[in-house]
Formats: structure tokens, sequence, C-alpha cells
């Protein structure tokens, strides 16, 4: 990587080699005799850097926490179990059995699939709308935008990740949802496609930023060997650039959609928040991020409801962790494949 | 050249017999079309993201600069939000993001020069600070806000209560002082991200002849790499700040208040904010059209103030990078 230099840098652990070259061994150089007490700042150094690690634990152990009484607490099981959550139940007053979230009701009802069909409709949504838009400019912006254009582009649509979730709400719901119930007829203001494409907007960068990069990492050599070969434009794009790209592709899409999952304002403010199962993209949706947001300042600490709403905190946390892991794991061993490859 | 010299042939002697010319006109033309279309249709994505950004922008700039005067900045909100300004959550959003600030800052730099200055590539240590770092990043906003509530009030304020207060509540509930540590959590990454690029720019001479000259590791990071990385971490600084002002889920269990006649009078009281001002003049009016204007305005305020720190950070890092540039 650089050149070789006689002295290791810190953190360097240098491999003895020796050529049958060398004649003279460079010279060995002491660092300068640090005092004690700069053994001791290195350490704190590395306990503050530690404190990542505690915050993602202490983030997992505390939400957690708050959840377990849903295991052993028997006044709490007696309103709700986790059989069930997961399970439809024959509630009375109903024909047959049915997961419905209803909390605050006579009887409380906190069947889970409602929200986490609302959840998967949004995140298809946005999904559908922000990995072309965002695969396809960043596409465009690293191969056939000119130099001058690209500077232009690039900050513009960063700037698009710099609008805060709550205004991109605020948008959909003030703006966009009587545009779309105008243009498409739909039924109700507010449901998964409104909330669906506000939220892409808070995707696209995310997946932008990342494919522009991985487009523009492919080497120059594959580009110009697939041209050599006679290959258009369109071919080296299609079978040389995208493939090799789609590590760094794959990781924009995991990233966003980890934040699609995740993304509480926008929903809260543009799906309508009605916890109804259904097909229906044009009906509202209640996502579990917004679940969580909306009912947690009106529950009593301690309660069924409120150990349920971290109970969902903890299955968002957990979801989001595996699609980053996931994400980050494909990306590096991709990564190994294609470093191997060239 | 020609084909129709002889009796006519078969039609796979016919194509077989097609002239190069013909072939390469073929090709030309299904190259030409593919390459358009590809052209074509990743710039109408771009076109259309960036239209997207436009009429945001637009639509938020027009209906909300109608309102905005120093007064608006300046004045209390009255007559149910429906009159006068957001000086209170403007002040309250400073005094958070400033406690934030003090509280994360520090941190993410010192984990980004462990990570970047002492740690060994390959340690366990240095790839579980690496995995934290990237999955903190990814954890949900509204988690924090579990986060928040779970430890920062009711378990370290709670705690704080029953120790120093006799079980009197003034830390176990929600308060400036835990939304600030909630989102001084959240914003961690960024500055380790931002601080560790630049800490990666700084040339490798640059240590090396300070080491030559006898300093130690330590007062070669305090008096050489911190200062060349400093416009790098200043970037860091802006993009938390700018994330911490524009967030809600973080804070509305955590600090963030509906309404205060007062402004925040410790780290024990709750605040208000432009961002969960605008979620709550957006849900919670009883009347959505009068308070639509001062709605807009706010967010223009919110838009405007996220958009300044943005470009900030872009020319300090570009400024960085050109630095970088000479260097090598």
């Amino acid at each position: 990587m650089d050149r070789e230099t006689a002295l290791a840098m810190p953190g360097e652990r240098r491999k003895h080699t020796t050529s049958r070259f060398a004649t003279t061994r460079p010279p060995r150089l002491e660092l300068a005799p640090a005092p004690r007490w700069h053994r001791l700042i290195e350490w704190a150094l590395r306990l503050l850097a530690a404190s990542a690690v505690l915050a993602i634990a202490l983030i997992l152990i505390f939400i957690a926490k708050e959840a377990a009484p849903l295991l052993y607490s028997g006044a709490i099981r007696h309103e709700v179990t986790l059989a069930k959550m997961w399970f439809s139940q024959l509630w009375p007053g109903y024909d047959e059995a049915a997961s419905i979230w209803q909390p605050v009701s006579e009887i409380p009802k906190f069947g889970l699939w409602p929200l986490i069909v609302g959840t998967v409709k949004v995140t298809i949504v946005s999904m559908a709308v922000a990995v072309p838009l965002g695969v396809g400019s960043a596409l465009y912006v690293s191969q056939y935008a000119r130099p001058r254009t690209r500077e232009i582009v690039k900050p513009l649509i960063e700037l698009l990740a710099g609008i805060p979730s709550v205004v991109l709400g605020f948008f959909a719901l003030i703006v966009m949802a009587s545009w779309f119930q105008n243009v498409l007829g739909l039924e109700s203001r507010l449901n998964a496609i409104v909330s669906g494409v506000a939220l892409s907007f808070a995707v696209i960068p995310v997946i932008f930023t990342l494919s522009e990069e991985a487009f523009r990492a492919v080497p120059r050599s594959y580009v110009e060997a697939s041209t050599a070969l006679g290959a258009a434009r369109w071919q080296t794009v299609l079978r040389v650039l995208l493939p090799a790209a789609s590590p760094g592709i794959a990781a924009g899409v995991a990233l966003g959609l980890g934040r699609a999952i995740g993304e509480t304002m926008i929903v809260l403010m543009a799906s309508g928040n009605a916890a109804i199962v259904s097909g229906n993209f044009a009906d509202s949706v209640r996502t579990i991020s917004a679940t969580i947001a909306a009912e947690l300042s009106e529950v009593v600490f301690g309660e069924a409801h409120y150990t349920v709403l971290f109970f969902l905190g903890t299955l968002l946390f957990l979801a989001t962790f595996f699609i980053n892991t996931v994400g980050d794991w494909t990306i590096r061993r991709m990564k190994a494949k294609l470093g191997g490859a060239s | 050249m020609s084909t129709n010299a002889g009796p006519a042939p078969k039609d796979a002697e016919r194509r077989r017999n097609k002239t190069s010319a013909q072939r390469v006109f073929v090709r030309t033309v299904s190259n030409r079309l593919g390459d358009a279309t590809m052209a074509i249709s990743s710039g109408l994505a771009t076109a259309l993201v960036l239209a997207i950004l436009a009429v945001i922008l637009f639509d938020i700039v027009r209906s909300g600069s109608s309102h905005l005067s120093i007064a608006f900045l300046t004045q209390a909100p009255r007559e149910g939000m429906t009159a006068g300004g957001i000086f209170p959550a403007i002040v309250g959003m400073v005094e958070m993001v400033f406690l934030m600030t003090l509280a994360g800052v520090p941190v993410g730099v010192a984990t980004a020069i462990y990570l970047h200055e002492y740690a060994p590539a390959q340690s366990r240590l240095t790839r579980l600070i690496r995995i934290a770092v990237a999955n903190l990043a990814g954890v949900p906003s509204i988690v924090f806000g579990l986060f928040g509530l779970g430890f920062f009030v009711q378990f370290l304020g709670a705690g704080i209560d029953k120790m120093f207060f006799g079980g009197q509540k003034v830390y176990g509930q929600p308060a400036l002082l835990w939304a600030a540590l909630t989102m001084a959590v959240l914003t961690l990454p960024v500055v380790i991200v931002a601080t560790e690029e630049a800490l990666r720019a700084v040339p490798r001479e640059l240590r090396e002849a300070s080491l030559a000259l006898g300093a130690t590791k330590l007062q070669t990071v305090i008096h050489v790499v911190v200062p060349q990385a400093s416009a790098g971490i200043l970037t860091g600084m802006i993009l938390a700040v700018s994330r911490g002002a524009g967030e809600v889920a973080p804070i509305l269990f955590t600090g963030a208040a509906y309404f205060l006649p007062h402004l925040p009078k410790g780290l024990s009281s709750q605040f208000m904010t432009p961002s969960y001002h605008v979620y709550v003049l957006a849900t919670q009016s009883p009347d959505v059209d009068a308070t639509k204007p001062i709605l807009y305005t706010t967010v223009l305020v919110l838009v405007a103030l996220t958009f300044v720190l943005n470009i900030a950070a872009v020319v300090v890092r570009a400024r960085v990078r050109r630095q970088n540039s000479f260097g090598h």
C-alpha cells in the first residue's frame, strides 16, 4: 500500500521479510521513551472507543429488560402472552379467529400481524420506488454525467438526505396525500402508497451514495477490456459494470431496507395508522415503529401495553441488526471474491 | 456483394449470405437503441430525484416565506399556537444540541483516534468496535427513543433521584439532559466516521517526521495528527448537529415538550424544539388551517437550518480533500 518505511507505524505489525538482495538491514529505530501516563491516556482512549460496543449492548439490554416481564410476570401474562400476540385469537364478538391490534379497548388485543403487514407493505412501496431511482441515478451520475454535472448533482441528492424525516412526513401529510388522492382516486387520504413513496425519499440518498461509490470503484480496466472485446456501452454496463458493482449496490439496498423498516416520523404522519390486515396498498396502515411512537406516551409504565411496546422495539432492533449484519457480511464476502479475481 | 444473381437462394442461405455491412448496420442500430435506453432511463431517474427535491423545497419556501420575520424567530407561540413565533423552540434546540455535542463529540473523536492511530487492525476488540459502530448507525431512531426512556430516564434518572433527592421526581422524568444524551449516542457514528476519514487523510510522512524528531506517539497525535484533521472533525460535528436538530423520534419520550410557557430552566426541565414542533402542529392541532402558516414557516426554518449546516459540512470537507490532494 504505502512505501516501505523504516519505522513501524503505531498499531502496525511488521512481518520480517528478508530479501535475497538486501545487503543491509534498515536501521532499527526506537521511539522516544514515553512517560508512564501516556499509557494511561492510551487506555482511556481504548475505554472510550469501547463505548460504542457498550452503547449497542446497553440498547439491547434496556429495551429487552422492559419487554421481559412478558415472559415471567403473572399479572402481564394474564393479559397478553407471546402466543396471543403471534397467533390469531377468537375474540368475544368475532365470528372467527383473527389477529387484531386494539391495545386500549375493553379487552386489550395485541395481535402483531396487522402491524407486521403494515410495515411490510410500506417497506415494499418505498423500496420499489427507491431502488430503481437510487441505482439509476447512481449509474447516471457515475457513468453518463459530465464531471461538472456530477459535481452539482451529487451534493444535491445528498442534500435530500439532509431533509429531516419529520419534514418529509409533513410534506406527505399536507401536500402529497391530496395529490395522490386526486390523481389515483384513492378512498383514504393517508395510506401505504403515500407513506411508502414519502419514505422512499429518505431511502433514495442511502442507496444512491453507496451505489455511486460502488460504480466508481469498478476498475477502469474492466470497462476497457469489455470495450476492447467489442461490447457496446450498454452491454458493458449491464454485463460488466453492474455485476462488478453489485456488492456495493447490495450494501446500499440493505442499508436502505433497514432505514425503511425503522423510519418512524414519515409513516407516523402519513400512513393513516389504521391497524388493518389487507393486501390493498390503498388502505391505511399502521407500522411497528409508528405504533411505538404513537402509543408509548399514553401508557402506564410497567403495564402490559408498555411491555408489549418495548417488545415491538426489541423486534425492530433485532430485525435491523440482522439486516445490517447480513448486508455487511455479504459486502465483505463479495469484496474478497472480487479482490481475488482481479 | 449482392445476392440477386442466380436462382433465389433458400431462406437459411439468404441469412447466411447477409453481407457484413448489413450485419454491422443491424448491430449498430440495436446498440444505439440500447445505449440510448440506458442513458435516457438513468438520466430520467436522476431528473426525477432532483425534481422531488425541487418540488419539496419550492413548496416549503413558497408557503413558508410569507410568514417569516424577525418576530417569528423571537416571539413565543400565542393563541393556541396559531400566532406568535417559535423562539422557545429555537432556544430549546440550541441547548439540546449544545449538550449533545459536549457529550458525544469527545467520545466519538476519541473512538476514531483509538481506531485509527492505536488499535491493531486485526485485533478482536477493533473488529468488535467497527461492527458496533456500523450497527449503531443502523439502529432505528425510535429504538433510540425507547433506549433513552428505559436507560436514561427510568434507570439513571430514577437512580439519581433515589440517591440525591430522596425519591422526589427530578431527573426520573423526560428532561433536556436525557434527550441530549440520547441524541449524543445516536450521532456517535456520524462523528466517528467523519473523524476517521479525516485521520486517514493525514499524510503518513507527518507522523513519521514527528516521531523521528523524538516526539512520543501521544505527542504526535495531539500536536500533529489532530490539528491536521481538525477540519474533518469539524465536518463530523456539523453533520451531527444537523442530524440532532432534525430528529424527532429519539426525543419523543425523553424530553421534548408539546408546549411550554417558559424557557427550559435547567438540565432536568423539558424543552421545545422546531422538529417536534412541526410534528405537533401537523398532527395534533385542532384547527389545521389556522396553524398552517406557522407550520410552514417552522418547516422552512428547520430545513434552512439543516441545509446551511449540511452545505457547510460539504464545503469544509471539500477544502480538506483539496488540501490533502496537494500533500500527495
